[in-house]
């Protein structure tokens, strides 16, 4: 593992939930205002939902600093050198090479490409050369001097999701204190890419079957990937008190609990989260952030 | 046979709900959760299952530290870095971080290192009181959640071609990357649940641009309408200049969660209810293009 020699790293929170529309973009955007307000400027907001990032739809008035190509190398097989031995075949675990001897075909389909590099080991003749190819885009937002949004945006027709996700967390973001990650849904290597080297994980959940199902998910693969993380329960009010019930049996940690409200659901909707903000719900948002702020000093 | 997969980009705009729905009032269909990611169709349909098949996805690569001379030359050559020193001495590999390329395997001077399929992933053939489902849980954290939806898809049809079923109802996965490609290869018609939010027509679009390669029909409803009726005519505009055909506007009713807590349908849940009728009418809708296109 890699330590941490410096005494100023950023603290990472990931925000990440299971089941999709629970409201974890909801709960970054408001998390990345009110850490502003009340605990620092430094913050960076960035948006690891690749395939749909929503995170910029909130921050109409941000500032584009920088939009570049996200690329992975991908191999191409140099026909004049190569002797069709199909070795590269036999190494490629993704079946992303297909080589012909008779007709002397061979060719790398980069879509199935994981740019693992084992075909360049294989090749003896050198016949293996590597090209940048684009995945997708990478955009940096000012909201002001010190507080930026990162988004990556897949491109389209793309499977590679989960590897736009590590290009996407290396993009500096200045000299932020706080760094939060929001996660794509799921359980799968996307959510693990995006949690994996985060202090802290909130998983945001909705009070109904499905929520509490998909939240169980997500609780089993942080316990198996040793995380600290607790909960906010959002939409309360609609559905059953069965997601509190486990949350107590399980001994996990209810940060906050965010109430259902049509009328905040249609400001989200408009793309207006930070615009009105109900006094109730930055009361509730308020603690959040002060809590929050009491225990990370314990993981930093 | 015709395959209608739902889709929807953003995550939680009731994909699962209308597609149980859907079962509910389909004859001649058998029932796909291709969201195997965190699937939750079982949730309502209460499957009794019939037979479980282990899923092999791909390797994980392990070292052998009574072997391992330390050389690290794996850590180098490794790309995805899944190989870390561990804090007593010797290296080990993170199963997370692990693509499964072996190339680890094959370049280690000693032969310290080997890998396993991992087997965490289950996919299941299952009884409902519906019709058939196919439907899969897939292990913590897995890979290739794309070929897993590629497995149940093919599972399904070949029982709708087995028990001369006309169609497949598959709930699709949320996102356009991996598993959603996996979903759209080779489906005929794609219904897409969207929420009338800004976020909801963003990965609509990205969505719309995505299935076109795959050619599908598509159709649409745009779920709890009245959340943002000007949104709703921005979608509506949307699909109009994309000749994506809107099928019905369902109303917000807490009635919807109501029928999750009983773990039933809303048709069978409120079937009188305005809200049925138009579930009735989105499937006849759907169903009559395919019967039309059966009888040409």
């Amino acid at each position: 593992m890699k330590t941490n020699v410096t005494t100023d790293m950023p603290l990472k929170i990931a925000i990440a939930s299971g089941k999709g529309g629970t409201g974890k973009t909801t709960v970054s955007v408001n998390l990345f205002h009110f850490i502003r307000q009340s605990w620092t400027s430094r913050v960076a907001l960035v948006d690891c939902d690749v395939e749909e990032p929503n995170d910029l739809i909130f921050f109409p008035g941000a500032k584009l600093l920088s939009e570049k190509e996200a690329t992975l190398p991908v191999p191409e097989i140099i026909t004049d050198k190569c002797t069709f031995c199909r070795k590269c075949v036999e190494y490629c675990e993704f079946n992303a090479i297909v080589v012909i001897p008779p007709v002397k075909f061979a060719e790398i389909n980069p879509s199935l490409c994981h740019s693992c590099g084992a075909c360049l080991v294989a090749c003896q003749d050198d016949a293996i050369i590597e090209k940048p190819y684009s995945i997708g885009k990478i955009r940096k937002y000012a909201v002001d001097e010190q507080a930026v949004i990162v988004e990556g945006l897949l491109k389209i027709g793309s499977a590679m999701q989960t590897s736009l996700i590590k290009i996407v967390k290396k993009e500096p973001v200045n000299n932020a204190e706080v760094i939060l990650y929001d996660a794509p849904p799921g359980t799968s290597c996307p959510v693990v890419t995006t949690t994996a080297d985060a202090d802290y994980i909130i998983l945001v959940t909705e009070p109904t079957p499905f929520g509490l199902h998909d939240l169980k998910l997500t609780v089993d693969l942080l316990r198996e990937l040793e995380k600290p993380f607790g909960v906010i329960v959002n939409k309360a009010g609609l559905g059953n008190r069965d997601v509190y019930d486990y949350l107590e049996k399980e001994d996990i940690e209810l940060i906050g609990e965010i109430p259902f409200d049509k009328k905040y659901a249609s400001g989200y909707a408009r793309g207006e989260l930070l615009s009105h903000i109900p006094e109730k719900m930055e009361n509730i948002y308020r603690q959040i952030v002060q809590d929050l702020k009491e225990k990370v000093s314990d993981y930093a | 046979m015709h395959e209608i997969t739902l889709l929807s980009g953003k995550g939680g705009t009731g994909k699962t709900t209308i597609a149980a729905a859907l079962a509910s009032v389909a004859r001649d269909a058998v029932f796909c959760d291709a969201d195997v990611d965190a699937a939750d169709m079982h949730l309502i349909l209460k499957p009794e299952i019939l037979e479980e098949h282990r899923f092999e996805s791909n390797y994980v690569a392990k070292i052998d530290d009574d072997n391992c001379t330390r050389c690290s030359k794996c850590v180098e050559y490794c790309r995805f870095d899944a190989i870390h020193y561990k804090p007593f001495g010797g290296l080990e590999i993170n199963p997370f971080q692990c693509e499964g390329c072996r190339l680890c395997e094959r370049i280690c001077p000693v032969g310290a290192i080997h890998s396993e399929k991992n087997n965490n992933n289950f996919w299941y053939v299952s009884n409902t009181r519906f019709g058939t489902l196919v439907h899969a849980r897939m292990g913590a954290g897995e890979e290739n959640s794309g070929k897993l939806v590629t497995e149940v898809r093919k599972k399904a049809m070949e029982i709708a071609k087995e028990t001369g079923a006309r169609f497949v109802i598959t709930d699709g996965p949320p996102g356009i990357g991996c598993p959603v490609i996996s979903a759209l290869t080779g489906t005929h018609k794609v219904l897409m649940v969207i929420e009338p939010t800004k976020s909801g027509l963003h990965d609509i679009e990205r969505l719309v641009d995505l299935a076109r390669n795959f050619e599908p029909e598509m159709f649409a409803v745009i779920n709890k309408y009245d959340i943002n009726t000007g949104v709703t005519k921005e979608i509506e505009k949307y699909l109009e200049e994309n000749s994506i055909q809107l099928l019905a506007r369902i109303p917000f009713d807490t009635v919807m969660v109501e029928a999750m807590l009983h773990e039933k349908t809303i048709v069978e849940f409120k079937p009188a209810s305005a809200l049925s009728k138009m579930i009735k009418e989105i499937w006849e809708n759907v169903a009559k293009t395919a019967y039309a296109e059966v009888t040409k």
